[in-house]
């Protein structure tokens, strides 16, 4: 199980990007957090998710 | 006429002299003056911060006197020139420097390097995350405080402000898109505004974890 914004999904194994596609969440409005650390947006494809990870998802929106 | 000691003399008698020092040696970065910066930046005068760096490519229209710290007379200005006027006749030994210009990962280094604290400030949810991203993977020595989710007439008690990681705060209800077709209000942008204010002056007070 990998724990995304406190709620446990079963992803382990799919790369952010993969994640990412399996969600509403839009790529281009996003920083990902893994495990405390960012995630660089040049490696989401490679960056596979772990069993016990702890990701943070930051989703912007618009206003300001 | 002010005299920077009677200046900083109600400054140091209300934030404490030790905390204003730090605030007057500080530089922030606001970028995006729009609802969000201008607020900032007039709290952050206010406190005495001693540079400011305000970063907008947009000049002042008559759709954003709703809210941003602009004025009828202003309409036309460059948002930078037109805050820096208003900044100093709050503060008129405030420090700044302004740049006209679109922040992008090309500019985004130079524009940042002399700040300790970065506001995104930004209005377009891509160029906040270009931003933080931005500062995250290249400048991870900065203070980041950014807002996202502040539009509409909902409860001003859900924008809050949350550590997300090492020296990055995230302030706002993070789901209130204007995109969904709910305007910006001014006061429920300024709360957001004063949340990122208020984190920046904590920060810098060391008064945060």
């Amino acid at each position: 199980m990998v724990k995304i914004n406190g709620e446990d999904r079963d992803v382990a194994g799919m790369t952010v990007t993969e994640y990412l596609a399996s969600t509403d969440y839009n790529p281009k409005r996003v920083a990902v957090e893994r495990n405390g650390e960012i995630v660089f947006k040049a490696q989401y494809d490679e960056t596979t998710l772990e069993d016990g990870d702890t990701v943070e998802v930051v989703s912007f929106v618009g206003g300001g | 006429m002010l005299t920077q000691e009677e200046w900083m003399g109600a400054l140091n008698a209300r934030h404490g002299k030790e905390r204003q020092e730090k605030f007057s040696r500080a530089v922030v970065a606001v970028c995006g003056l729009g609802g969000l910066g201008s607020n900032v930046a007039i709290a952050l005068a206010r406190a005495g911060i001693g540079k400011l760096i305000l970063i907008d490519f947009d000049r002042v229209d008559v759709t954003n006197l709703n809210r941003q710290q602009y004025k009828a007379s202003q309409l036309g200005m460059n948002k930078t020139e037109a805050l820096a006027q208003n900044l100093r006749e709050i503060n008129p030994f405030i420090r700044l420097e302004t740049h006209a210009v679109r922040i992008s990962e090309e500019n985004a280094q130079e524009l940042l390097q002399e700040a300790d604290v970065v506001c995104e400030a930004f209005d377009v949810p891509e160029a906040k995350a270009m931003l933080v991203n931005f500062v995250l993977e290249n400048m991870p020595e900065k203070y980041l405080v950014a807002g996202s989710g502040m539009a509409g007439f909902g409860s001003p008690n859900t924008i809050q402000t949350r550590r997300i990681t090492g020296r990055f705060y995230l302030c706002g209800d993070t789901v209130s898109d204007v995109n969904d077709g709910i305007g910006l209000v001014c006061a429920r942008v300024m709360v957001c505004a004063a949340h990122e204010a208020h984190t920046i002056l904590r920060l810098l007070a060391n008064e945060i974890e």
